[in-house]
């Protein structure tokens, strides 16, 4: 895909952001401590970042999914973590509110969630339902002008400083599977409710994870998100748009290795030249660009898909996040493959992206699951 | 109440400088920017409208239309109007030249009381510093240079005026015109909001046509005829290794830069 300007201009402008203001210091930092970087995030919102594909009607930027897209690509190429600090509000925290969310609940909640004054988390996994999301236990029993939330979600994302999370619990015990979920807009500040220990992460260390418990949390009526028992089917529309997002990250990752090893190979003599005068190398090299420009075009076309309400976006979206993570850990492995030990040392930018790019496979459905929906759009489920 | 910002599209400098038979730079081939100075100057100008939003801001540019893609930012970090000043006639001005084209282009957009006119202090091509002081003296308007800080009280302006050895504070009324330097501000980022609008704002192309009639144009004050520079040679001054200054204790620069030369496999 040849981009227009105003998406040529997009990508320079996330270019010079990513490149001024995600200084080494600060990724460090991020990477050493695991904390939340409050000030750079504060940054992000200020210019918008974290509005990038919500309505101008609701604090946001009024990008399209290309926008995006090539935000969460120009920002993980400089660095993955930062790039989820950005990610969040435009996916899974503000996406359920953009998409069920009513005018008054969009007003409340999405619009400080766009400008970055409000952080939201997504609930949905629990330790008993990754992939199968279907085998929610967290209960909410209404009670008057309350719903009664009872449970535990697990790798939530933001937990520990997320100001609200969009919780899916189950309101019709007597429905099987998938059926009888809602979806709720937790106050994180709520009575019963509490976060577990900061997992200690591989990788995208910056961006604090945690389990989030609810004991008798009472959630008023009014933030029932969307249509009571059918919160399942409105966590796969927003996981569906999530998938580009992290598509991108992917491809943001394999274009950095691909910097790295190319420069890196240039530099780096042994036997008397540039390594990348070995074919071993440069075949490596061409290889990892190959795939990486595969990637691109899958993953813009799939953008532009969603743009257009294409029926095939799912399914575009669904083999983007198949094949750019897949992707972005063969470039990974290559690029620390021709780093060679220095590859292994932290000093090195190589050696954060292998750690960072496994998660690539991993969260908003494992490549497996992708292969699922794309089979399951192709053969029927 | 408007500001009129002028700002060049320069070479990047930090790819290589193409130069024509005649001594000019050859522009089509080299990658460009926006000057660094002139961003300061919209800035300025962006940060006045921010706190009173009946300032309009007008970016003025003097180049091929390939200056578009620069205009185009401009307006998407904010300006409300770009002109550009373009034609065949203006090829190849040298300073006194293009500040006579820019003056005119200025003239035709109209400057009134309580306006200001921006300039960044010197683009990193030419490094003259002498088209923005020389537009002010063809439009009969007071000047400061080298504005390091600026208060807009009324139809008064104080400015912080940078010298080599300490600074003047100057008072001047509007119209008037400024050259900013890098010290004023921090320019913003381009918005996707405002790359979304940018085409929604009115862009205008001034040619010889729109311009002629302007006592300043005439055939020999404008472009390469007009122009009383003749360079004599230009060429891509020989490459300097970067220079990295560290600072800090003793020990930890010592890590530092032992850091580096292990990573260029220097030790």
């Amino acid at each position: 895909m040849i981009l227009d300007e105003k998406h040529e201009m997009m990508r320079k402008f996330f270019r010079q952001f990513a490149e001024t203001e995600f200084n080494s210091e600060l990724l460090d930092e991020l990477d050493e401590t695991g904390e939340f970087n409050k000030e750079i995030f504060d940054k992000m919102a200020k210019a918008g970042l974290t509005g990038v594909k919500i309505p101008v009607a609701y604090g946001g930027q009024g990008g399209d999914y290309l926008a995006y897209a090539l935000m969460v690509e120009e920002l993980a190429r400089r660095s993955v973590v930062l790039s989820i600090y950005a990610n969040t509000s435009n996916s899974l925290g503000g996406g359920p509110l953009l998409y069920f969310g009513t005018e008054e609940q969009k007003q409340k909640y999405l619009t400080p969630c766009a400008k970055g004054e409000k952080i939201v988390a997504f609930g949905l996994t629990e330790p008993g339902a990754g992939s199968d999301a279907g085998g929610t236990t967290t209960t909410a029993v209404q009670d008057g002008d309350y719903w009664v939330l009872n449970g535990r979600k697990t790798f939530i994302s933001g937990a520990p400083f997320a100001d609200y999370c969009i919780v899916y619990a189950k309101t019709d015990p007597t429905m099987k599977g998938s059926r009888g979920i809602s979806m709720f807009i937790m106050d994180m500040k709520l009575p019963g409710v509490s976060c577990g220990k900061h997992e200690s992460k591989m990788g995208i260390c910056g961006y604090p994870t945690s389990d989030v418990i609810m004991e008798n949390v009472r959630v008023h009526k009014s933030d029932l998100l969307g249509p009571l028992h059918k919160g399942f089917a409105a966590a796969m529309v927003t996981l569906d748009g999530g998938r580009l997002g992290m598509a991108a990250q992917a491809l943001g990752i394999g274009q950095r290795c691909l910097e790295e090893s190319i420069s890196y190979s240039k530099e780096r003599k042994q036997f008397g030249k540039p390594i990348c005068k070995n074919q071993g190398i440069s075949f490596m090299i061409a290889d990892m660009a190959t795939e990486i420009e595969c990637a691109r075009q899958l993953i813009y076309h799939a953008a532009a898909a969603k743009d257009a309400n294409s029926p095939e976006s799912s399914k575009l979206c669904a083999m983007a996040k198949l094949y750019a993570g897949e992707m972005a850990n063969r470039c990974a492995y290559k690029a620390v493959q021709i780093h060679g030990g220095y590859g292994y040392i932290k000093e090195y930018a190589v050696e954060r992206y292998y750690r960072d790019a496994r998660i690539t496979t991993i969260y908003e459905g494992t490549s497996q699951v992708q292969q699922m929906v794309i089979s399951g759009a192709l053969l029927g489920k | 109440m408007k500001i009129i910002v002028c700002v060049k599209q320069v070479p990047d400098t930090s790819g290589k400088v193409a130069v024509k038979d005649d001594g000019t730079l050859d522009r089509a081939s080299m990658a460009t920017i926006t000057n660094p100075d002139d961003m300061n100057a919209l800035e300025a100008a962006l940060a006045l409208k921010d706190q009173n939003p009946e300032i309009k801001v007008i970016v003025v540019s003097m180049g091929p239309f390939t200056a578009a893609g620069m205009l185009h930012e401009c307006l998407a970090m904010g300006a409300d109007e770009a002109v550009l000043i373009s034609g065949r006639e203006f090829g190849g001005s040298d300073t006194f030249a293009t500040s006579q084209i820019i003056a005119a282009g200025i003239n035709h957009i109209g400057v009134e009381e309580g306006d200001l006119v921006f300039c960044g202090r010197q683009a990193i091509d030419g490094d003259t510093a002498q088209v923005g002081p020389q537009i002010g003296e063809k439009l009969h308007l007071p000047q400061i240079s080298y504005v390091a800080d600026i208060k807009l009280e009324g139809n008064t302006v104080t400015c912080k005026r940078m010298l080599e050895d300490g600074y003047m504070t100057v008072q001047v009324q509007t119209p008037c015109l400024l050259t900013c330097i890098k010290e004023l501000n921090t320019p913003r980022y381009m918005s996707v909001k405002g790359i979304m609008e940018f085409d929604t704002k009115p862009y205008t192309v001034l040619g010889y046509n729109d311009l002629k009639d302007d006592p300043l144009i005439e055939a020999d004050t404008i472009g390469l005829k007009g122009s009383p520079t003749n360079v004599f040679k230009s060429f891509t001054p020989p490459q300097k290794g970067a220079c990295k200054m560290l600072d800090g204790s003793g020990k930890e620069t010592v890590d530092e830069l032992f850091g580096i030369m292990t990573h260029k496999h220097i030790i």
